[in-house]
């Protein structure tokens, strides 16, 4: 029997408020112990946790909306090259990883293709396929900064080198995996070679492909996080980077937040192609 | 991005747009008298034939009779346009966010840069290794670099083939500090800080140099009784909190960071290690100083007159409230302006008064940078030996400097070497061989 809507997202509800509430109390009941009093001037100078003999401590929840509400109101301002609104430093991030990843389709699909059709180039290509799949992408980064000499290339070219794996084997085992009874009746119908992959491969396979796209692009937006770290510049990447540069945990947690979200719409988004190309025997 | 390019005309000088400059590009303003008075001198060297002559025929007449016979007017325009008009004008910078880049950052919002006429970009860079890849890759066109970097560059050392950067000015001198966890209060001498784990910014850099030497003098082997590693700035204080080092000695803001978020107190200022050491470096690629002589020209003027508005005591607050800002270091004002000031909370509960702790001085001295060399050789970054002298003489631009400083009325001092005492010894960099053979623990 399914489980009703309401009582599941009621229950996630609870949960998340259960949560943020222990947070919040446990943080707001170990703040509350007056240290060592110092004078004005000094305290003046310090943090107010600082000046009671303690440490700065992590923010609490109520902190962490404020915040959130603060850059959420105005998320595309440009300050400057390295003042920018979270808005846009998401869509630098996105835009890097729609041009890396398209590019891995534009690649994978096609070399995905003919490795499955042909056992022979699936042979020869395997030893090195499966050498370079397993590399972490961010291993790649020094060599692409000292070949490619621009950072923001290079970042594309992590991208383009973390999503075109997932792509290209579940593409070639998709196609490998057409049913032998389905080709035979093309070619009974007397059907070409190229109208065969059009009308007989790829739907066949297409679920298949989606689902390794929709690996490779959760694996990007993983990946872009990291590029942007390392290499700056701009990009939610950079921007948690810079706001650790400040040691604002708020901020932090925020970008957390924001990374996850635009991770499940992205996977959603894939999710709902794959569902249109999807069959059923 | 909005880009404003006020400089239409070629004077040099910023202009809002709509409103003319003083100097017309025709010839005909102030420049333009100065070409005709050029060709004047030339057509009659003799001062008294000149003098006669113009007094008999009258100015406008006798440069008239000039214009007959010399292209007058293509004089007056080349020279019009000649001073200094930059060969490049939309330049890249980058820096790394801490104090130590002050000059060069309030350049941008003080209109240093732009009054030589630069539309100059000064961008935020994640670390030391990033900014050497980007400037070694050319996208930058100059850098915040520690000192150290453009001498390491130019060896070969650390990179894979020899980059030949230099040092056009020093940025700042004093301004960093040991900072210890607020645990180690107590071991306030550093022969107690055996087995300590301490970071510094990256291997090249002064950080480590001053570190160590400091260690050393105090009879502990900085390779084997303690632990150095090369840590980025802010993630200094997090490891101080996360008691994954026992301190640091590191740029400011970082320092006070520690000191404002109550995790580490400032055990010592470099300052007194060595009194007016330099720590970061304004760098260019040495082909800027030939192949564009006008921009490096204007770059320096630039940098020296915001590195000497940054000196001046009266300016500090101000600095501070501009470079704090998000888009630059993206600290706590209060953090930055107790760096530049000197009035600090020294984390354990006193106010310290130090007006020197952060000094900005342009000058390259050859000396920094023969005692540099001496520590890269001792640490056994520098494998040979090599010529300290010639190498400093390349590398670090005393002369273009000081051509600099001469323009903005500072003083320049008469030669490039001076002698220094470094955490209590005698340092002659006439003889840096007998320096480096004195001293404790060597791995060369």
């Amino acid at each position: 029997m399914p489980i009703p809507f309401w009582r599941s997202t009621l229950l996630s509800l609870a949960l998340l408020i259960l949560f943020l509430g222990a947070w919040e109390l446990g943080l707001r009941g170990s703040a509350a112990t007056g240290g060592n009093v110092v004078d004005a001037e000094y305290a003046a100078l310090v943090g107010a946790a600082a000046a009671q003999g303690g440490q700065t401590p992590m923010p609490m929840p109520s902190e962490i909306s404020a915040r959130l509400w603060q850059l959420l109101r105005d998320p595309f301002y440009v300050r400057g090259t390295n003042d920018q609104g979270i808005g846009v430093q998401i869509a630098y991030s996105l835009g890097r990883v729609a041009i890396g990843f398209g590019l891995a389709a534009l690649v994978a699909i096609p070399l995905g293709f003919a490795i499955g059709m042909s056992p022979l180039l699936a042979a020869v290509l395997n030893p090195f396929i499966q050498v370079l799949r397993p590399v972490s992408p961010l291993a790649w980064m020094p060599l692409a900064l000292y070949t490619i000499k621009d950072s923001s290339i290079s970042s594309v070219f992590v991208i383009f080198i973390c999503s075109v794996w997932p792509m290209l084997l579940n593409t070639a085992f998709g196609v490998a995996s057409v049913r032998r009874e389905w080709l035979n009746v093309a070619r009974t119908l007397e059907a070409g070679s190229l109208k065969t992959a059009w009308r007989v491969i790829l739907p066949a396979a297409a679920p298949t492909i989606l689902t390794g796209m929709r690996i490779s692009i959760g694996i990007a937006w993983l990946v872009i996080v990291a590029a942007e770290m390392l290499v700056g510049g701009t990009g939610i990447g950079y921007w948690v980077w810079n706001q650790w540069n400040n040691l604002s945990l708020a901020d932090i947690v925020i970008a957390i937040l924001m990374i996850g979200v635009v991770g499940l719409l992205l996977d959603r988004l894939l999710g709902w192609v794959a569902s249109a190309v999807a069959w059923q025997e | 991005m909005k880009r404003t390019t006020p400089f239409a005309c070629g004077c040099a000088m910023p202009h809002e747009p709509g409103f003319s400059c003083d100097a017309p590009t025709d010839g005909t303003g102030a420049l333009g008298a100065a070409a005709d008075e050029a060709v004047l001198r030339a057509v009659f060297p003799e001062a008294p034939t000149r003098r006669a002559m113009l007094a008999t025929f009258g100015s406008a007449t006798l440069m008239a009779a000039i214009a007959s016979v010399f292209p007058l007017g293509h004089a007056r325009e080349a020279f019009a346009q000649a001073p200094a008009a930059p060969e490049k004008r939309d330049l890249k910078i980058g820096f790394i966010a801490i104090t130590c880049a002050t000059p060069i950052i309030m350049a941008k919002p003080m209109g240093f840069y732009e009054r030589q006429g630069l539309n100059v970009d000064v961008i935020r860079t994640a670390g030391w290794a990033v900014i050497r890849d980007r400037a070694i890759a050319g996208e930058y066109d100059a850098a915040h670099m520690l000192a150290p970097m453009p001498l390491a560059m130019s060896l070969g050392v650390g990179v894979a083939n020899p980059i030949p950067w230099a040092v056009a000015a020093i940025e700042n001198i004093n301004g960093q500090a040991i900072t210890l966890a607020m645990k180690h209060r107590d071991k306030r001498n550093p022969r107690d800080w055996r087995g300590f784990r301490f970071a510094v910014p990256f291997d090249f850099s002064m950080h480590n140099y001053l570190l160590r030497d400091y260690l050393a003098e105090a009879g502990l082997d900085p390779d084997r009784d303690v632990q150095i590693r090369s840590v980025p700035p802010p993630e200094m204080v997090a490891n101080l909190r996360a008691d994954n080092i026992d301190g640091f000695l590191g740029p400011d803001p970082f320092n006070q960071r520690a000191v404002f978020d109550g995790v580490g107190f400032i055990h010592v200022l470099t300052r007194e290690m060595w009194d007016g050491h330099p720590c970061c470096a304004f760098a260019v690629p040495r082909a800027m100083v030939q192949n564009q002589p006008n921009t490096f020209a204007a770059l320096m003027r630039a940098i020296v007159e915001a590195t000497a508005h940054a000196n001046k005591a009266e300016n500090r607050r101000e600095v501070a409230r501009v470079v704090s800002a998000e888009n630059y270091l993206n600290q706590p004002e209060t953090v930055v302006q107790q760096v530049l000031t000197g009035t600090f909370a020294d984390g354990l509960g006193q106010v310290q008064r130090v007006p020197s702790r952060v000094g900005f001085d342009p000058f390259p001295w050859h000396s920094m940078a023969i005692w540099m060399l001496t520590q890269m050789r001792r640490w056994g970054q520098l494998t040979r030996d090599v010529d300290y002298k010639g190498v400093a003489e390349q590398v670090f631009l005393a002369l273009d400097a000081g051509r600099a400083m001469r323009e903005a009325g500072l003083e320049v001092p008469a030669s490039p070497m001076r002698a220094y005492t470094v955490n209590g010894r005698a340092f002659n960099p006439a003889n840096p061989a007998a320096y480096l053979a004195a001293q404790r623990f060597r791995r060369n």
